[in-house]
């Protein structure tokens, strides 16, 4: 692979300020993301995966926030070294980032098509009747009905999954190359949620754009994505495609991610869960952050972090004891 | 729209009723005969007695109650029983000149309030926003009657450049405009402080907000995130408080009007009741009440304007 990827997170560090010190909540995360791909970050609350993505599109409060370290290369240009004005010129142009709360992320007092002519006229689309047409247009893609009298709509005059349409369709206003999903359907019920995969699948084959989805759900990773990357306690364990990562988890967290997942096909009464809790920011280990909850830990995991390192092809993974298929067996 | 104005209109008939029998009872609890005060000092008791009976003062309270509200709903609010003008046209002549008093103070200080206040906010913990805080708390407790008599040593004394007696004119002529100067710039004060606080703690809280997060998603530029985002939606609380702040401004009214010998209601209503002039005091508690009911549906329809959520 020798092109240039569209993003390439290169050993990206954030902390934030607190009380107690600086608290790193991502620390030295890589992995890039080509054109026209899904890529999905896995793990459980507070890995570090939604301020990755706020990360990368620059949505990071700072203070308390600030970026500690490493290179966000956008088509080979480094974002953290842009200035404010330029990286606000990506946001919602060539970057379009989709939320968790549809309930609370679209602004009640302005009509929906407000909000998104807004967004295309931040992009320089001057004429108004244009914008307009092009905001009917937006909410005909992603499938609202009756699109052109819903441009006048309020969101409180909306669904949950309509109001994340509409919020998928601010996304994708100014055609962008990358499209981010924070948990874009942890707060819509079942059906909904397969209906807004499906449109965010289906939009990607049409415009080409890359999907970066960010998700707590196996299941939703395994139906969408092409790339998976897991997370654990602000650090990347696994890299992988999704297939293989499926066919065979090479890292202790992965493989717990994955028995965690309630299954139809097997007579199990509880589910099972990986023992322990995540290490509080301010006292992680010196060794594998995983070490404390891993029933393969030796002294080795305990001293010294694990590199990720590339275990077979295009599998990375950061476990002094991967791959563990041979270990488990 | 008009459904809200309906409602709101409806609504405000029991409280117009409340308000005339608490006037109405005000006038029978307060110590002092009115027909004594028809009569003068002078007057032999036969004199007072005829008086009170043409007043109907010696009929069963229920009875004057009655005719009390037949008169009122008439628009007949009696005449003074100093001047013998009738109230009506009394309270007219006060009214211009109070709601020149009262708007040309909100004019300035309401928008300079959320000015400070969304400035305030947006450099939170800096500098400006301590000096801004402090100011407004100063705003807030310093008696109006001090921040007047301050105002006119520096402003209408030691350099004269406003009237402080008085009303020369109407507010669009040259000298009723310097006039009103500072009234208006005495009674904003007090008004200053809260509108600046309320605006800066609501402009904090919405744009923590997730929908301002998405504005910048979009590459809203920074200004139009706290403007068309953060004060656009943080201004629901901001106007309920002007709204409320009004019934402060009518009290700080009396006290501006009393200083600046401003001829408005504020005024009338202490000259009146400090001459048991019972009937002109009634028009006046019932004009402020009155003026109290209209506010209110104002900010009620602010706040549909403001809010679509709350539009039916």
């Amino acid at each position: 692979m020798t092109a240039t990827p569209l993003l390439d997170v290169r050993d990206l560090a954030i902390e934030f300020k607190t009380e107690g010190g600086a608290v790193r909540a991502v620390d030295g995360v890589s992995f890039s993301v080509d054109r026209g791909k899904t890529i999905g970050i896995v793990g459980e609350s507070g890995c570090g995966k939604s301020v990755t993505s706020l990360g990368i599109m620059g949505l990071i409060p700072t203070p308390p926030g600030r970026y500690a370290g490493g290179e966000v290369l956008f088509e080979g240009r480094d974002l953290l070294k842009m200035s404010a004005q330029e990286r606000r010129g990506l946001r919602g142009g060539r970057m379009g980032m989709v939320f968790q709360e549809p309930m609370t992320s679209l602004n009640p007092v302005y009509t929906i098509g407000a909000q998104i002519i807004e967004c295309l006229k931040a992009h320089g689309m001057r004429n108004a009747r244009e914008a307009r047409d092009r905001a009917v247009e937006l909410l005909d893609l992603v499938r609202l009905p009756s699109p052109s009298s819903r441009v006048d709509d309020y969101p409180h005059q909306l669904s949950g999954g309509q109001r994340q349409r509409v919020m998928i369709a601010l996304a994708l206003a100014n055609n962008p190359d990358l499209l981010i999903a924070d948990e874009p359907t942890t707060a819509l019920d079942v059906t909904i949620q397969a209906q807004i995969l499906d449109l965010m699948r289906d939009l990607s084959d049409r415009t080409g754009a890359a999907i970066m989805l960010i998700t707590h759900d196996l299941g939703v990773v395994a139906e969408t994505c092409d790339d998976v990357v897991v997370m654990y306690a602000g650090k990347v364990v696994e890299r992988a495609p999704a297939k293989d990562l499926f066919d065979g988890p090479m890292h202790p967290y992965t493989l717990g991610l994955m028995a965690a997942v309630p299954r139809l096909d097997t007579d199990a009464d509880r589910l099972e869960t990986i023992p322990g809790a995540v290490p509080p920011p301010w006292a992680m280990p010196a060794g594998c952050r995983f070490a404390s909850r891993c029933p393969l830990a030796t002294d080795q995991c305990r001293q010294s972090p694990p590199p990720l390192r590339e275990i077979a092809t295009n599998r990375l993974v950061a476990c002094w004891r991967a791959p563990i298929e041979e270990i488990a067996a | 729209m008009l459904n809200v104005i309906a409602q709101r209109l409806v609504l405000s008939v029991p409280v117009l009723f409340g308000v005339l029998l608490f006037g109405f009872l005000l006038m029978q609890i307060v110590p002092g005969d009115p027909a004594l005060v028809v009569a003068g000092p002078s007057a032999t008791p036969d004199v007072v007695a005829a008086i009170r009976e043409e007043m109907g003062l010696d009929k069963p309270v229920l009875v004057q109650f009655w005719s009390y509200l037949e008169r009122m709903a008439q628009g007949d609010l009696g005449r003074s029983m100093i001047s013998n003008k009738a109230v009506t046209e009394e309270l007219a002549a006060a009214l211009g000149p109070t709601l020149e008093l009262m708007i040309g103070s909100m004019l300035w200080s309401v928008p300079v309030g959320i000015a400070m206040g969304t400035l305030a906010a947006v450099l939170r913990g800096s500098l400006v926003d301590r000096a801004i805080m402090a100011l407004s708390v100063a705003g807030v407790s310093l008696p109006i009657f001090f921040i007047s008599l301050v105002l006119i040593q520096w402003l209408g004394v030691t350099y004269p450049m406003f009237t402080f007696i008085g009303r020369p004119g109407p507010w669009y002529t040259p000298e009723g405009f310097n006039g009103l100067f500072l009234p208006a710039l005495s009674l904003g004060l007090i008004l200053i402080g809260p509108v600046a606080r309320m605006t800066r703690s609501s402009v904090l809280e919405v744009l923590k907000l997730d929908h301002v997060r998405t504005a910048r998603a979009k590459g809203v530029s920074e200004t139009r995130v706290i403007l068309a985002h953060g004060l656009r939606n943080a201004l629901i609380p901001v106007i309920t408080l002007v709204g409320l702040q009004v019934g402060y401004l009518l009290g700080g009214a009396v006290v501006t009007e009393t200083i600046f010998s401003w001829p408005g209601l504020g005024r009338l209503a202490v000259g009146a009741i400090l001459s048991s002039d019972f009937t002109v005091a009634q028009g006046t508690i019932m004009l402020f009440a009155l003026g109290f009911i209209t506010v209110n549906l104002i900010v009620d329809i602010l706040y549909s304007l403001l809010d679509p959520r709350v539009r039916k």
